[in-house]
């Protein structure tokens, strides 16, 4: 194959205190496809993510993302890169309180720049694409856990990354609310051509995913990539 | 089993042919099993020896000319069985617990075992997850059924690989 991955981990090693998250973890991820980073509690899944993502920095081992090298980067550096090429979804938490569900959606692209009127336009396409255009004026808070998590899908697509890393994006819903947000979130995300690392310790959530790969005992036992 | 009662249900709303019987049992439950002609003919013949199933004859010759109807006992009978809880299978591991158990004790890797075992269950689960975002109702409920089973099965496959040690000191010991 001569195709380069987008985003690659070499050999990874994080601990904290006595406890070894990362204990030469290496990945590959190629750009547009979904991989489902699976594992117990504990396993290190989660911070590999992190460390992909540029939000925790390993103690060695390499990050690439697009032939560039995360850890030779500054913290301005980095920054750029995750608001301009990432989008993230977590379990809770990541939205603004105070903000309406589109002025939330609508952040990502007011902070690179887009005007106001152009960044609403935009974020009402996408809250229509996640089937939540009706909680659109109300705050997150007035919103269903459900809604509330397509909305967030909604914030990580907007700005049409290359990469969304999704941790637990289901975590905190019901099975059949965690099943609509996954559909309408990989469709989307297949759509724009977006890269997912998804963590999920669920198996019916990995298998929205193109191939899996398990982290044990911070290890990643990666699965064949086949095009 | 539940082929004869399938078709015995379909006759409840009235009297049908063989090929028609056959027809609507592949749309209504068939998917990825059809039933061949000869299933449903000797089904049919075996009802009507039970009394299940009674036959009104068309004039003509051939199989097809055969109505089934059912019968106040094939009534009895299909109300019984829809109304019986099916048997829980508890014991679906079993074989892959056998290849486990021998792995440990011929000295094979049983990770190995086990993670062959989870990429193909993840790999089923994909495709079904394919199938049911591309379906309707009735495809999205068959595969939900068939994919909540297989999470069942990852679940002790996790499990037991985090209890592998601990089975593989009880055999030796």
């Amino acid at each position: 194959m001569t195709e380069q991955p987008l985003l690659t981990a070499e050999d990874l090693r994080l601990s904290f205190g006595e406890t070894k998250a990362l204990d030469g973890a290496s990945l590959h991820v190629w750009a547009g496809e979904v991989v489902a980073l699976m594992g117990s509690s504990g396993s290190g899944k989660s911070t590999l993510l992190h460390c992909l993502a540029g939000i925790l920095t390993p103690e060695s081992g390499r990050v690439g993302y697009a032939g560039r090298d995360l850890s030779a980067m500054s913290d301005t550096e980095r920054s750029a890169l995750r608001r301009g090429e990432f989008g993230f979804v977590f379990q809770f938490g990541q939205l603004v309180p105070e903000l309406t569900c589109r002025e939330n959606v609508a952040l990502p692209l007011r902070l690179t720049g887009t005007g106001r009127r152009e960044a609403h336009r935009t974020a009402t396409e996408w809250l229509e694409r996640l089937e939540v255009a009706d909680v659109a004026d109300k705050r997150p808070g007035q919103a269903s856990g459900g809604q509330g998590q397509r909305v967030a899908v909604a914030r990580a697509l907007v700005g049409r990354p290359r990469v969304v890393f999704a941790d637990e994006p289901t975590g905190a819903l019901d099975s059949l609310n965690g099943e609509l947000v996954m559909k309408l979130f990989i469709a989307a995300a297949k759509e724009t051509g977006a890269a997912v690392v998804l963590v999920t310790h669920e198996a019916r959530v990995a298998a929205y995913s193109d191939r899996e790969a398990i982290v044990r005992d911070g290890v990643v036992r990666e699965q064949e990539y086949v095009r | 089993m539940s082929v004869s009662f399938a078709l015995l249900g379909l006759l409840e709303n009235g009297p049908r042919h063989g090929y028609d019987l056959k027809r609507t049992y592949d749309d209504t439950f068939g998917r990825d099993r059809e039933l061949h002609y000869g299933q449903v003919y000797s089904t049919m013949a075996r009802l009507l020896k039970n009394g299940l199933v009674e036959v009104e004859a068309e004039p003509g010759v051939g199989p097809d000319r055969k109505r089934y109807a059912i019968t106040d006992a094939g009534v009895t009978d299909v109300a019984e069985w829809i109304g019986r809880a099916e048997k829980p299978e508890p014991y679906l591991q079993s074989t892959l617990y056998t290849k486990v158990v021998l792995a440990l004790m011929t000295g094979r890797d049983a990770t190995d075992v086990l993670d062959a075992q989870r990429t193909e269950h993840l790999r089923l689960m994909r495709e079904l997850t394919r199938r049911k975002s591309g379906g309707d109702i009735a495809d999205e409920l068959i595969c939900d059924h068939a994919l909540f089973h297989l999470e069942a099965d990852l679940r002790w496959l996790e499990l037991t690989a985090a209890r592998l040690d601990r089975l593989a000191s009880r055999i030796r010991s």
